[in-house]
């Protein structure tokens, strides 16, 4: 267990405050149930998210170095959690590249000092996602303690993406064996939902990709990968897929939308942040973990286990 | 490097003849095609070169040709056509023309970093396909991608303000690309949406309309990020000898 993370930077990222509002509310709320303490990172800005790197990928260092800075400079913290993928992933993109490659560090820092703020030490501050963060402080057993209603009789797939794990060389910590992550087969998500009662299903498509960079430049695309994901999920016997990205979540759920008015494929899987899902079993409501505002309607089988 | 590539021979080049007999052989039909022989003269030898001088083709030259790129890829799997291993090869040869032929479907690669992750070399193929469809689009042989003009309306606006508002991008996606808002699977997830919202996320959504979301002090950074993406336009623009 890691005590550090028990009080972190939080940074919630721009699709938390848009689209996924719910998963920046669920991580509120059960980081709260477990005692756990976030203060918002100051003045945050946008990563850069999965576009900017392509027009330059200083610039998208230069985003991401700064919120980074933030953390260490001004707030004093040596964490930052981010439960988005895709600004987790890019924090620590920018941690290994400014480490590894000086033209990168050469660009943050000029970058840095033409706007007036401290540069971003390598080292100085720790990335981790809401993954780790719960993982890593509570654990399987203290969750298991403060479970008051089982996720007993839910089927789950769990869904990483891509962004959590990928490429491997910018996440050291993962593939160090004993209780570290797996970056081709990633287990933390799958180890929380189960010390909270839920049946996990073998999911072989837990890191593939839903298209999410193109899900409107090239929607056809998108709908086709996420019908795959959808379809997998079900044919593995799961009535839920658990997310912990987004854009994943938002992804797959507006592109079973599309399938079905589009293709005429409809699927019947629900989508849940996992952080709903924890919530749920620590006797949160619906309601506080935003499950209503979630594109699938997942409350009427949630009604049907007794979770709502 | 020995070239396999069963497309790299142009249907113009094979002959089937449907009555031929070489010294008494009959040699007509389908499983006696001919592939005319052609010399390739056309060869660009600054391809690479500009490839990797565009951002993320840095790393092109260490390509070996191993394909655990093309194996690991998501986009290959539902379109074969669709293979970084072999444009990798074609611009580290010069072979523009054949490169051509594909330039409608390397904007496609979808970022998901299984070819990055897989890659023993560390070329970052990835990278690579964002370098060649911004080379294709920076010398004239593809109009703007849909890709591009998505990541450009980005930019823009994380730039401006330090933030992204989804919103805006959408609407500004389909306003540069010249497409309707009204897409009928958009406003189906509105019409299911709408009756299970409170009126305080409408609410809070219609704000963020009117009011962007802006990180404050952010005045310093967009212009230090503006004139450096200047420059780097220009950098991009030398690179490719086109001013």
């Amino acid at each position: 267990m890691n005590e550090n993370y028990k009080k972190v930077a939080y940074y919630p990222g721009c699709a938390l405050e848009g689209t996924a509002n719910a998963y920046d509310h669920s991580t509120r709320a059960v980081g709260k149930k477990l005692g756990l303490e976030l203060v918002e990172l100051k003045n945050w800005n946008c990563c850069g998210a999965m576009e900017v790197k392509n027009l330059d990928p200083q610039l998208q260092n230069y985003l991401s170095a700064r919120n980074l800075s933030i953390a260490a400079n001004e707030m004093g913290f040596d964490t930052v959690m981010a439960p988005c993928n895709g600004c987790y992933h890019n924090l620590k993109k920018v941690e290994y590249d400014v480490t590894h490659r000086p033209e990168a560090r050469e660009t943050v820092d000029r970058l840095s000092d033409k706007a007036g703020h401290a540069k971003y030490e390598p080292g100085s501050v720790e990335t981790i996602h809401a993954l780790d963060w719960i993982k890593k402080t509570v654990g399987e057993e203290g969750l298991k303690d403060r479970v008051v209603r089982s996720l007993e009789g839910l089927k789950i797939a769990n869904y990483y993406g891509c962004m959590y794990s990928r490429p491997r060389h910018i996440f050291p910590e993962k593939d160090q064996g004993g209780d570290s992550e797996n970056t081709d087969a990633p287990h933390y998500m799958d180890d929380l939902l189960q010390a909270a009662g839920a049946t996990i299903v073998n999911y072989p498509l837990k890191t593939a990709c839903c298209g999410g960079a193109h899900t409107l430049a090239d929607s056809n695309t998108s709908t086709k990968l996420v019908v795959n994901l959808l379809r997998t999920a079900e044919a593995c016997g799961a009535d839920i897929i658990a997310t912990e990205c987004p854009t994943c979540h938002t992804g797959l759920e507006m592109h079973q939308v599309r399938a079905e008015t589009e293709f005429d494929v409809k699927t019947n899987v629900v989508m849940l942040y996992f952080t709903q899902l924890l919530g749920l079993a620590m006797g949160l409501s619906p309601r506080k973990l935003s499950i209503h505002e979630n594109i699938s309607d997942s409350l009427p089988l949630l009604k049907q286990k007794g979770l709502a | 490097m020995p070239i396999h590539e069963k497309n790299l021979i142009r249907p113009e080049d094979l002959t089937e003849h449907d009555n031929l007999s070489i010294d008494g052989v009959d040699v007509s039909g389908h499983w006696s095609t001919f592939i005319n022989s052609r010399a390739v003269t056309d060869y660009n030898e600054a391809m690479e070169e500009e490839i990797a001088a565009l951002p993320g083709g840095q790393y092109i030259h260490r390509c070996w040709q191993c394909s655990s790129c093309t194996n690991a890829c998501t986009i290959h799997e539902i379109n074969p056509e669709f293979n970084p291993r072999y444009w990798i090869y074609l611009a580290r040869m010069g072979l523009e023309s054949e490169l051509l032929r594909d330039k409608d479907l390397i904007w496609q690669c979808v970022s998901c970093f299984k070819c990055t992750h897989a890659c023993p070399r560390d070329v970052e193929p990835e990278g690579v396909m964002k370098a060649m469809s911004t080379w294709l689009e920076l010398k004239g042989h593809q109009p703007k991608s849909p890709s591009q003009h998505f990541d450009e309306e980005v930019a823009a606006q994380v730039i401006a303000t330090g933030k992204l508002e989804e919103g805006r991008v959408i609407r500004g996606f389909f306003a540069r690309t010249g497409q309707s808002l009204k897409q009928a699977w958009l406003l189906e997830i509105v019409r299911r949406m709408v009756g299970r919202l409170p009126i305080l996320m409408g609410i809070r959504m219609g704000l963020a309309t009117l009011f962007r979301p802006k990180t404050s002090g952010w005045e310093r950074s967009r212009v230090a990020m503006e004139e450096y993406m200047q420059e780097r336009e220009q950098a991009n623009r030398r690179a490719l000898k086109l001013d």
